[in-house]
């Protein structure tokens, strides 16, 4: 490696480093003088958070207002979906934890924009949809108090950070020993690849042992594929392969894909394997949805406080979809840089995927261990 | 690479606490009571729930009279809104002459009243030992600020038998630019710094005595 490359690497990592950290933990950046500043006009830091803050805010105060003048005229109700969709997009904008694991999941799986989007969507509905039920089964329906509300959702919660946990371990447990195994290759990597890693220019051959630990791991992955035709060829270069062999890691290692599925873009193979995530981070319920809708509920408007829930939850969902795309935009660039160097690359590839799945990892355990609060319906 | 990384693992952690939106809108009337010696015993709170929240929190109790609540009915409530409290310290900080006031659970005289779909909690934080202090700094915020508080616009806080002494209200104040990356530059494993630069911007109540 001459010095140049290594500047670009670093300058790579750096870049790549800034924009994961922007997405994964958008909350990091913003939730600083957000975080510790209060009362009734957020401040002005960085104009960003507090505007963010502000409107979101905003929207949601003059929800109340709307909700009662629905009851009086029915046209409010529309001003009032816009003024939800718009509360949506703002809060999911500001601290919160279910982008940040999305993104992570996204980054730490290698998934295309396209499934991101759907990720957020079908999370983020799923919110919805959760807070509609919680409220239209106790409240409605039980003439639950708002405590028993607040107990339910409490158990959700846990449920919900503990599959964040378990999402972060499992992946961690992929990611982190691919990691491991490669930075052993590289840290020997002065002895020769036999394994037609062409890029080493100065191979001397000699064909060491822990090449074949690296080919019996491969193997290990494909030997449980019954049609691997889509990247049987794979073999012959060997960086993207190892790349989609984690998939397969991912799969088998959720144990609900006995038999995985080519990686194709059609296959409802990430689906499935998506469906954990989507169920960690939208199974927990929008506090301000729940209120939203008990409040609707108490004016005799509760199907006017269920739109308004969906059109928040679309709301969010662009909101976390945008960032989702960001986070996929910057794995993309370090794949680019892994294609186009493939030792160091490749290092760093599967160091951001370990990372990514760390950050799930810290954010399960922040929040099962009530660390990291999220949101919490005081006192009710 | 992997410090990078770290690092920002560990700047998720120290600003994680703050993971929260307002959805609770408080407005605090607040009276500081003081014994006959000059004394301060007490921080007397009373909190007005935004509509929507004060809607929530009452869903499914019984009253006698629909939409109408008496002190007897809330009290339950009361008395949850209360317990839950402790866990947030009451959001209410008071130092003495630069030192902190220990302050103990409310006395068992709260109550919650609910008027025009407003519900209002009303307690009294005793401090554990009453002092007398040069000046008395009470500092009211929710560090997750899942609560929003601020002062109630024509009453926010009056002193109750304290003689002579002067009282400030200082509303929260914004932050600025070098202040901000200030706090950024804070060290990653300083857990609770951010509470306490959280206190900078708190209300406040500033009691000056002779």
């Amino acid at each position: 490696m001459t010095q140049v490359p290594r500047l670009r690497l670093t300058q790579y990592v750096l870049l790549v480093a800034c924009i994961l950290l922007f997405v994964a933990a958008i909350d990091c950046v913003f939730a600083q003088p957000f975080g510790v500043t209060r009362g009734p006009a957020p401040p002005e830091v960085g104009g960003f958070t507090g505007w963010i803050l502000a409107k979101q805010a905003e929207f949601y105060r003059t929800l109340s207002g709307l909700i009662r003048a629905a009851k009086a005229d029915g046209s409010a109700a529309y001003t009032l979906l816009g003024i939800s969709f718009l509360y949506g997009i703002f809060h999911a904008a500001g601290p919160g934890h279910g982008k940040a694991v999305i993104s992570s999941y996204l980054v730490a799986n290698d998934e295309t924009w396209r499934r991101g989007i759907v990720l957020s969507f079908a999370s983020a509905i799923l919110q919805a949809f959760t807070a509609v039920a919680v409220v239209g089964i106790a409240a409605a329906l039980l003439g639950a108090t708002a405590k028993a509300m607040g107990n339910t959702v409490r158990v959700i919660e846990i449920v919900s950070y503990a599959l964040i946990m378990l999402i972060g371990l499992r992946l961690l447990w992929v990611k982190g020993r691919a990691f491991l195994r490669l930075l052993r290759e590289e840290l020997q990597a002065k002895h020769p690849h036999g394994h037609e890693h062409h890029h080493h220019a100065h191979d001397h051959d000699h064909g060491h042992d822990h090449h074949h630990a690296h080919g019996h791991d491969h193997g290990h992955g494909h030997g449980h594929d019954n049609h691997h035709h889509a990247h049987g060829h794979d073999h012959h270069h060997g960086h993207a392969h190892s790349h989609d062999h984690d998939h397969e890691d991912d799969a088998s290692a959720w144990g609900h894909a006995h038999a995985p599925e080519p990686q194709g873009l059609t296959g409802k193979h990430w689906l499935r394997r998506g469906l954990a995530a989507i169920i960690a981070v939208g199974l927990r319920p929008c506090s301000g949805a729940i209120i939203v809708l008990v409040f609707a509920l108490a004016q005799g408007l509760f199907w006017i406080g269920v739109a308004s829930t969906f059109v928040m939850g679309l709301g969010t969902a662009i909101t976390v979809a945008a960032i989702a795309t960001l986070a996929v935009g910057a794995r993309g660039l370090a794949d680019r840089f892994a294609k186009a160097r493939p030792g160091a690359g490749m290092l760093l590839l599967r160091g951001l995927e370990t990372a990514a799945a760390l950050v799930i990892v810290f954010f399960g355990a922040a929040l099962l261990t009530g660390y990291m609060v999220s949101e919490r319906l005081l006192g009710v | 690479m992997l410090r990078i990384f770290l690092v920002a693992l560990a700047t998720l952690f120290i600003v994680a606490p703050a993971q929260a939106h307002p959805h609770v809108w408080v407005t605090m009337r607040t009276e500081l009571v003081y014994a006959p010696d000059g004394r301060i015993t007490g921080i007397r709170h009373a909190w007005s729930f935004d509509d929507m929240f004060s809607t929530f929190a009452i869903q499914g109790l019984d009253s006698k009279e629909k939409g109408k609540f008496s002190r007897e009915e809330l009290a339950p409530l009361a008395k949850v809104n209360v317990e839950s409290l402790k866990e947030f310290d009451y959001f209410t900080y008071a130092t003495a002459d630069g030192t902190k006031v220990a302050l103990t659970d409310p006395t068992s005289d709260y109550w919650l009243d609910y008027n025009d779909q407003v519900l209002t909690l009303n307690f009294t934080l005793p401090l554990k030992s009453p002092v007398k202090a040069k000046e008395l700094k009470i500092e009211i915020y929710d560090p997750t600020i899942f609560v929003d508080f601020s002062f109630d616009k024509q009453n926010p806080a009056r002193l109750v038998g304290a003689p002579k002494c002067k009282l400030d209200v200082q509303l929260p104040r914004e932050m600025t630019f070098a202040e901000g990356k200030k706090l950024s530059e804070i060290p990653a494993d300083e857990k609770n710094t951010t509470m306490a630069w959280g206190a900078q911007f708190a209300n406040k109540l500033l009691v000056h005595c002779p």
